[in-house]
Formats: structure tokens, sequence, C-alpha cells
């Protein structure tokens, strides 16, 4: 490794991965779409960089990292309210800064949400697996040798080009939408399409997913949040036969508390589907956190798709606007 | 085709209710219609992934979009050229054409850790139910759970076997194991509930290779008992 182009880890945090979009195509070998948690942000922090929207960067979990470069590297992040910190003076989300050779890149706890997503200039150039860079935790593969960062790594960066004055200045002149840049919310509302089995769920049941908060359990991970609230009774019939899941999938297994899935879920489930988080709002999905109160709205799947489709767009403009400006 | 949205980037193809009683006919039955989507090529599908009774298809509403429908109707314009593409089909089964993967299976009795929980419910001797276990052609329906851990039908009737109350917080890689009448293999140490009756040297998920998966869908496969040291001969 070319330690010119290499960032070494001084803290490494509550839970700090390597992580791009995520493994399409390998479902069928029971592999997790995995990835980003929140997608979004880490493309929007690649395109503030002029980076592919695919490069690699870093998942930071509730903060506690500390980090050093070996040379000059233009860096951007999203996610949660968390302070950052280049040096002493703070990096806001949806920015770019400039972190000079020696210095530290730091990242506290966050006052909203619970993850962050760095993205840095070049990407960084770990070897991909089944088509990803993204750490898979629960096979143990991916990212940086399978495994959380610790401290101490020296996680290889791509060459980064020195930069001009001007570019710098340009670069450092944009800054994406604060709803992109910082999606966590103190009291999320997360909106919903019914699942399969959405029919054989009591009318209580179905009432109270759109009328009662629910708590996030301390036992969440990056595979799915389990949520706590009113017992969720469905009414059919003996066992389900185990079927496709994705990322947002609410389930809900025996004991009536729903499980929201997230990205590292597993691939195929046999508990009765509620419903599902819209693709949009998986950002917020993804900044929940212990104790956290969490609500649900019903939209149409028409409505779930203009949605899709309506950041989309304004992502593609977002990102013509980022090159023009170069 | 029974079709049902699976959120708003995914659907789920219903080929048949059940499976249980026609297990492999519905196996090759789910096998046709994803040879026969996935050569379809339509736009906007990204992923299929089959299980027992179902195709999950994984889609990009903007592909979709962009392939001329309606933001307001891209479910109902996928669903339409999925149900059009099978429809006008000609699904080929593709029956026993391949020969049956030899799975070998050491039934010592440090690897077998409810095989008297399984023999106790069958009302058979421990060696009766390792000779009908190993005995015995098992298809592959789906892999999942955790990254190449293959579902397996086949398991002779008498050795189903409720799973157990409590699960184990681990279940050793490599185990094979009963849960009701279905039958897997543990490819790397994980919470489990399923009955152990075994344990396979092999090992069955290798991100690094192409597939990563030693067990696909649709393979036939058969255990062969080996002995402590061809086990760790194995493991070598």
């Amino acid at each position: 490794m070319n330690k010119d182009n290499a960032l070494t880890v001084l803290h490494a945090g509550f839970l700090t991965t390597v992580q791009d979009l995520g493994r399409p195509g390998a479902q069928r070998f029971g592999v997790s779409p995995g990835g980003a948690l929140d997608g979004h942000a880490l493309r929007v922090a690649n395109l503030l960089l002029e980076n592919e929207e695919t490069a690699a960067g870093l998942e930071i979990t509730l903060g506690g990292l500390r980090l050093q470069f070996s040379g000059p590297r233009l860096v951007a992040w999203c996610g949660g309210d968390f302070d950052v910190k280049i040096g002493k003076a703070p990096l806001s989300p949806g920015r770019v800064g400039l972190v000079q050779a020696g210095e530290e890149l730091a990242f506290n706890q966050p006052r909203v949400g619970c993850r962050a997503w760095l993205a840095f200039f070049g990407g960084i150039e770990v070897a991909p697996i089944l088509n990803s860079r993204s750490t898979d935790l629960r096979a143990g593969f991916g990212g940086f040798d399978g495994r959380p960062l610790r401290h101490g790594d020296l996680v290889p960066l791509a060459a980064s080009s020195p930069l001009s004055i001007s570019s710098q200045r340009r670069i450092f002149s944009w800054s994406a939408p604060a709803e992109w840049a910082m999606p966590a919310k103190a009291a999320p509302v997360m909106r919903f399409i019914r699942g399969a089995d959405w029919p054989q769920f009591d009318a209580s049941a179905q009432q109270t997913l759109t009328s009662v908060g629910f708590t996030v359990s301390p036992d969440s991970n990056r595979m799915g949040a389990r949520l706590d609230g009113p017992t969720l009774r469905w009414q059919g019939h003996g066992d389900l036969i185990s079927e496709g899941v994705a990322p947002g999938t609410l389930q809900v297994p025996p004991n009536g508390k729903p499980i929201l899935l997230l990205g590292d879920c597993q691939t195929i489930g046999g508990y009765p589907k509620l419903g599902h988080v819209i693709t949009v709002d998986l950002p917020k999905a993804a900044q929940l956190c212990p104790g956290q109160t969490v609500r649900f709205h019903e939209v149409s799947l028409s409505d779930a798709h203009r949605l899709l489709l309506a950041r989309e767009a304004e992502l593609s403009r977002f990102s013509v606007g980022v090159s023009l400006q170069s | 085709m029974d079709i049902s949205p699976l959120g708003d980037c995914g659907m789920i193809l219903r080929v048949r209710d059940t499976f249980e009683d026609a297990p492999v006919e519905v196996l090759d039955e789910v096998l046709g219609y994803l040879e026969f989507l996935r050569r379809a090529n339509l736009p906007g599908i990204r992923e299929l992934a089959p299980s027992y009774t179902t195709i999950a298809v994984f889609y990009d509403p903007k592909a979709v979009a962009a392939a001329g429908a309606d933001p307001a109707n891209v479910y109902n314009y996928l669903a339409a050229a999925i149900q059009t593409a099978l429809a006008n089909g000609q699904i080929r089964l593709k029956r026993g054409d391949s020969s049956a993967i030899d799975i070998p299976v050491c039934y010592d009795e440090k690897f077998t850790l409810d095989l008297d929980d399984i023999a106790h419910h069958a009302r058979l001797s421990p060696q009766q139910v390792i000779d009908l276990h190993a005995g015995a052609d098992y298809r592959v329906h789906c892999v999942g759970f955790t990254p190449g851990f293959p579902y397996l039908s086949g398991l002779p009737r008498e050795l189903a076997t409720p799973r157990r109350s409590v699960p184990r917080k681990e279940v050793p890689a490599g185990s094979v194991a009963i849960g009701g009448s279905q039958i897997g293999i543990y490819p790397v140490t994980s919470p489990g509930g399923w009955n152990v009756i075994g344990r396979t040297p092999l090992r069955l998920f290798n991100p690094r290779k192409n597939p990563p998966a030693l067990l696909c869908a649709g393979d036939r496969i058969r255990f062969r008992p080996i002995g402590r040291e061809e086990f760790e001969s194995l493991m070598r």
C-alpha cells in the first residue's frame, strides 16, 4: 500500500465499516444487499467530491471516530446530527472539507440520529468482493478484512490529485440540500405501503400501526431495528412458507413486536409482512436510535414511486450542477 | 400468475401456494419460470431470487419509468410486462438431468447434537435415523438465512422433527440440521433452532469463488457418511 494514500484509524469508534452502495445480484446465494444503510447519503457525499456515486466510504455508527491522513484529502459527509471537526474547525454535513497531512478528522457523538457516511476524494481502495466493497458483517467478508475498523488500521485510499487553489474554491462553494445532508429526525415518521400479509392482521393491529408510536429497542443493528409497542396480532393460520424480504420490510414475529429490516437483513424470511417502509424514507430508518419513538404513516405504492422518481430527478440535477461548476 | 408488491422496489411472483405435497414438481416449476424471466431480460429488473413457492423480483423504478412507464404506474407496467412474458413463454423444465452432489457427513457423537431427540421423536434407533438420512435424495430449493445456507427437501417423513423450543445461541459451522420437514446446512456458526444430526467438513460459502455458494437452487444432493478420520482430513 502507498502510505501517501491512506488514512490511519486513531480511534475506531463504536462501529465503523467500509460501505458502498451494496452488493446486488447475490441474494440468490443468501447474501444480503448490504451497503450503506442510507445509500442516498453516501451518494450525495460522493457527488460533492465529484467521485463516482459508487465509491466506497465509511459508515460511522454513534461516532467516537478519529482519523489521520498521510496526505491532503478532500472529504464530505452526510447523516445524523454529529459534531465533526477537521483539527479545530467544524465541518458541516453536505459540505466539502480539506484535511491536511497529519491533521485529524473527528466524529463526536451525535445529538440526533446514530449514523453518518463519510466520503473521501477518490474513495476507499479495498478490493471488491462479489462486485462490492461493502463489509458484510454477518458473513465476515468484504470491506476492510470483512470486519469493522480497529485502532491502528491503515485504510487504503485512491490516489489524490493536488488541487489548484481555484478548483478548491469551486468545490468548497457547493453544498447539498439540508434535507439530504442531515436526514435524522428527533421524532421520525416513516411512510409505508401495505405488505402481503396486511389483511391477516386484525383491524386493531392495522390501526395501531398508524396511530401509536413505537420505541426502538436496544437489540437493533444493521440487520434490522426491533420495535417495542402494543402487540400486533397476526390472525393467519400455521406457518407461512419462507419467501423473499427486503430492506424496509416490517415483519412481525409471533411475539407481535415488529422488526424493520435494514440493509444487512436475511434474504428469505417466514414471518408475516405487515408493511414496507418506502425507499425514500430508508434514510430516516438508518438513523433510528435505541429508545427513540417512531411513527408510521400509510401511503400508496404509486406515491412511493412518485416520491422516489422525484428524488432521483433532483439528485441528477444536483449531480449536473456540481459538474457544471467544475 | 399471482404478483404482489414487496415494497416499492420488489415484487413476489407466486408460482404455487404450497410445496409440501409435490416439492420436486414445484421446485422445477419455480426454476423454469426463473430461467425464463432471466432470459426475458425485462427493462428495470435488477435481480431475481427464488424461494420455495415464489420468486422475488427486485427492480429499479427509475429504469422502469425510463422504459416508458408513467411514474404513478411503474408497478402495474412491470407486472403486466412480466405477465405477458410468462404467458407467451414456453417453460422448459430441467428434470433430474444433473448428477447428485455428494455431501460427506460425519455422524460422530461429537457432531450429532440432537440425534437422540430425533431418534426418540421418530421412535427409531440412532443408527436407523442415520441410515434413513444418508439413504435419501435431496433437492436444494433455495439459499438464504445466512450466505450459502441451503434449504433442502427430500427428508424422509419419519425424520421430520419440530424445531427446538429454545434455539441454540451457536450452531457450529457445517452442522446438518432438521427443522420440521426441512433440512439445511449451517455454512457459518450462527444462532439456530434446528436439530443437528451431523456435520460436513465442506465449506458451503466462499465469497472469493464464483458462484460463492457451494449449493444452488435446483441442485440434487446426497449425504455420504464418513468417519472421524476422513472428516479431519477433509477439514485440512
